[in-house]
């Protein structure tokens, strides 16, 4: 299984900090589509992706205990 | 001595800057992010910071790590706050040492351009007719290949 977070507008979205399900296997684009899809996420090409608090490749394919977090543009500072 | 952290709690100025002195120092600047009332001329009522905490602790120990070694001698802290911040509050203090003063003014600006580029934080203003969560509003950033581009890597 996998943790996905959700944070900033992903989070209002999706209605939920995180969600628990099985994504390994699937690349980080693969993962971002469906659950574009499935939540109609806005703007998805303009989030990062983190793999256990790393920055990820779209390309990357996550494992099974990958936490997975969405990142909208940062606003901090 | 934790010399990066994000706060719950609203930020004492002076313990950052003492988490930098040192004896080889010559110059130590601080930076204070405080809430501005007007933006492009909207007001703004009050805002809401939110992080990935876990992560944000260690983008900001990359970003020290990278002015470490950037700018010889110097030392770095960072604090940034979380939570609801009023107009006035203080949202994140940077505070970064070294021998000469020249280098502590430019690393200082270098870490507060680095956290608005890598470290998970948001921040949601909230208007007298609404609310949004900002960062990329006018869509000018993007990422196609889903991170940070070359550079903003801790590679």
């Amino acid at each position: 299984m996998n943790k996905v977070l959700f944070f900033a507008h992903l989070r209002d979205a999706v209605g939920e900090e995180f969600l628990e399900l099985d994504a390994s296997g699937k690349t980080v684009d693969e993962l971002k589509a469906e659950l574009a899809a499935k939540y109609d996420l806005p703007r998805m090409e303009t989030v990062m992706t983190a793999i256990n608090e790393e920055f990820a490749s779209n390309d990357e394919v996550i494992s099974a205990g990958d936490e997975i977090a969405f990142i909208p543009p940062v606003s901090g500072g | 001595m934790k010399m990066y952290e994000i706060s719950k709690e609203p930020i004492d100025i002076q313990a950052v800057i003492d988490k930098v002195v040192q004896r080889e120092a010559g110059a130590i600047t601080t930076f204070i992010g405080t809430v501005r009332e007007l933006t492009h001329g909207k007001k703004t009522l009050f805002l809401i910071y939110e992080a990935y905490e876990a992560m944000a602790v260690k983008k900001l120990e990359q970003i020290g790590a990278e002015i470490e070694e950037r700018w010889a001698g110097s030392q770095v802290a960072i604090t940034h706050r979380v939570g609801r911040l009023d107009i006035t509050d203080v949202a994140v203090v940077i505070a970064v040492s070294t021998p000469h003063r020249a280098d502590a003014y430019e690393a200082n600006r270098y870490a507060i351009e680095r956290i608005k580029e890598i470290v998970p934080i948001w921040k949601k203003e909230h208007w007298e007719d609404g609310e949004s969560w900002m960062g990329n509003q006018l869509e000018t950033v993007a990422y196609p290949s889903g991170k940070p581009e070359a550079g903003d890597l801790d590679e």
